[in-house]
């Protein structure tokens, strides 16, 4: 089974702060990592991989540093790394474009998985947009996933639904954080990954000329404006005064 | 062409609002698409809430499946002369509007909150980096596609007195490879913390399954008693179904108070109450980021807080 996994790296958005003089957050200096649900996706690779044998591909469309976090994704089981650094400009489309290039030039899959959406921007369109690029099914959302010798059947969390889905290969299946528990590396996988090859690829050996759809003009902050008061005193005196204030704020009845 | 779709009734009125606001400025005509039988009261629904016409792409497929319907949208795309693509930002709309997207080489933006001309360009504002800021983003190409959550835009008055035409049209779709074994209904207990006016939620912080009831407890006594939970208590845990769990992949709410239980406030967490009006945090934990996101917080084991606080709520609501 040849699997490709497709991982973004993301700045960890719970350290953003928003600088107050120019109400635009602050994104430099921020700690990076593989967004959360890609290593789910990361996960269920290696579990499909345990199952069947095979080969694990990770690509990501990324800056140059990516590399450092890829290394994380060897560590836990990917067989090689493809780094394709960001052109000068992207949005979705590039990306999606450089990543369904990127998996057909790989050639031979059976699985493209990824995370239902990355933790820091939350859109969700990579996966089905490279399952349309590419022209294969989709399953998206998937809470379980069970694949077998010539299909695969998933579960798939669709809020109030839960739908079981059936589809040969190959499949581009997107997965939620519920699905697993992403291993930690052992020390020695970790050593035992600076072995494994990571390829840069450049944009324009895959796909000459691609230009943006969309461009992002502005990035507004949003303070969140709370009182903070944190009630020290004795419980009584504080659950006291905290019942007050609720009262004169006129939201318990 | 403005092109509106979603498979949720109520969806597609907010959607058929902002499209005809749009369609005007563009100086285009709005049209709302059904996709399966033709239903002409739903088509006529659709032109009194706002659509200058309806297309009816008549097909066999009989569940929704992303690949099919992306196909049909296409073909209905390239029928209609349309350049503008609207779509209700439901699991399903998302993961057609995206793979639609990948079809037609499109621009998409999903989740918009707020779609305007600007600079005679299409622009479109979405939520980014777990609720703390929000992308400006413009398509400098088409056909473009934006999908719109339920709630963002309100529908127009419905006007039985409009008048447009239905077009309907039989569309043929190659079958995906892909095939719907099982829909069941996920274990929920019909609760809305969407439309909630208070909302006492649950975290980590409590011990066991039973213990929930302290909640029940302190909710029972306020008035719009809804309960909600963090990830760990609907996803991990299954202590209550996840119609009740609040966060980024789970509800987004807006009740008047939110009362954050035994909570640790990750982002997550956050980006779904964010917008509560007043929000309480009880926490054991003095350094949990929950307390940076509250307007009153008390430290303490919510153990001996909750029944205390009830009874107090209890004396002074009288």
């Amino acid at each position: 089974m040849n699997i490709i996994v497709c991982a973004k790296q993301v700045v960890d958005a719970s350290e953003i702060k928003i600088d107050s003089s120019t109400n635009k957050p602050i994104l430099e200096g921020i700690s990076k990592k593989i967004s959360d649900i890609d290593k789910n996706a990361m996960e269920e690779a290696i579990k499909i991989k345990e199952k069947h044998g095979g080969k694990i591909t990770v690509v990501t469309v990324g800056s140059a540093d990516a590399k450092e976090r890829i290394k994380e994704l060897l560590a836990m089981g990917a067989d090689e790394g493809i780094l394709i650094p960001y052109p000068d400009k992207h949005d979705y489309h590039v990306v999606s474009t450089l990543l369904a290039e990127a998996i057909k030039k790989i050639g031979e899959y059976d699985i493209v998985l990824c995370g239902e959406a990355s933790t820091d921007l939350f859109s969700g369109q990579i996966g089905p947009k490279v399952a349309g690029l590419l022209n294969i099914s989709q399953i998206t959302y998937a809470q379980s996933v069970d694949a077998e010798k010539n299909k695969v059947v998933a579960e798939r969390n669709m809020g109030e639904e839960s739908v079981t889905t059936e589809s040969s290969y190959p499949v581009l299946i997107s997965v939620t954080k519920e699905i697993n528990e992403p291993r930690l590396p052992s020390l020695m996988e970790i050593l035992g990954s600076a072995n494994k090859p990571i390829n840069d690829w450049s944009a324009e050996s895959l796909a000459g000329g691609l230009e943006p759809k969309t461009e992002t003009v502005d990035l507004k902050g949003i303070s969140m404006e709370r009182k903070n008061i944190v009630y020290k005193d004795s419980l009584d005196e504080s659950i006291g005064k905290l019942v007050d204030n609720l009262a004169k704020e006129g939201v318990l009845g | 062409m403005v092109l509106i779709y979603s498979d949720n009734k109520k969806l597609t009125f907010e959607l058929l609002s902002k499209g005809s606001e749009l369609s005007k400025d563009l100086g285009k005509k709005s049209t709302a698409v059904i996709i399966g039988k033709s239903d002409d009261a739903l088509a006529n629904e659709y032109i009194a809430y706002g659509a200058d016409s309806v297309f009816v792409a008549e097909t066999d497929v009989d569940s929704f499946k992303a690949e099919e319907y992306a196909e049909i949208l296409e073909k209905v795309i390239k029928e209609t002369d349309t350049e503008t693509i609207l779509i209700g930002s439901n699991k399903n709309g998302k993961e057609l509007a995206s793979r639609l997207a990948g079809k037609l080489d499109a621009g998409c933006i999903i989740d918009c909150i707020n779609i305007y001309l600007k600079d005679k360009k299409l622009t479109a504002e979405r939520v980014v980096y777990s609720g703390n800021a929000i992308a400006v983003e413009q398509f400098n190409s088409k056909p473009r596609i934006l999908t719109i959550p339920s709630k963002v835009f309100d529908p127009l008055k419905k006007d039985d007195k409009r008048k447009g035409n239905i077009v309907k049209k039989k569309i043929e779709t190659e079958k995906s490879s892909s095939k719907v074994l099982k829909v069941q209904m996920a274990k929920t207990e019909s609760v809305n913390v969407e439309d909630a006016e208070i909302i006492v939620s649950c975290g980590r912080g409590f011990k066991n399954k039973e213990d929930i009831k302290l909640a029940d407890g302190l909710a029972d006594i306020l008035k719009g008693k809804t309960i909600g939970c963090s990830r760990p208590i609907a996803a991990d845990l299954k202590w209550m179904s996840e119609d009740h769990w609040i966060g980024l992949s789970g509800h987004k709410v807006k009740p008047k108070l939110y009362i954050a239980t035994g909570i640790s406030g990750q982002i997550q967490h956050i980006a779904g109450m964010r917008d509560s009006g007043i929000i309480v945090a009880i926490n054991k934990d003095a350094d949990a980021l929950i307390f940076k996101s509250a307007d009153y917080g008390i430290v303490g084991d919510l153990y001996e807080i909750l029944p205390k606080l009830t009874t107090a709520i209890k004396d002074k609501m009288g």
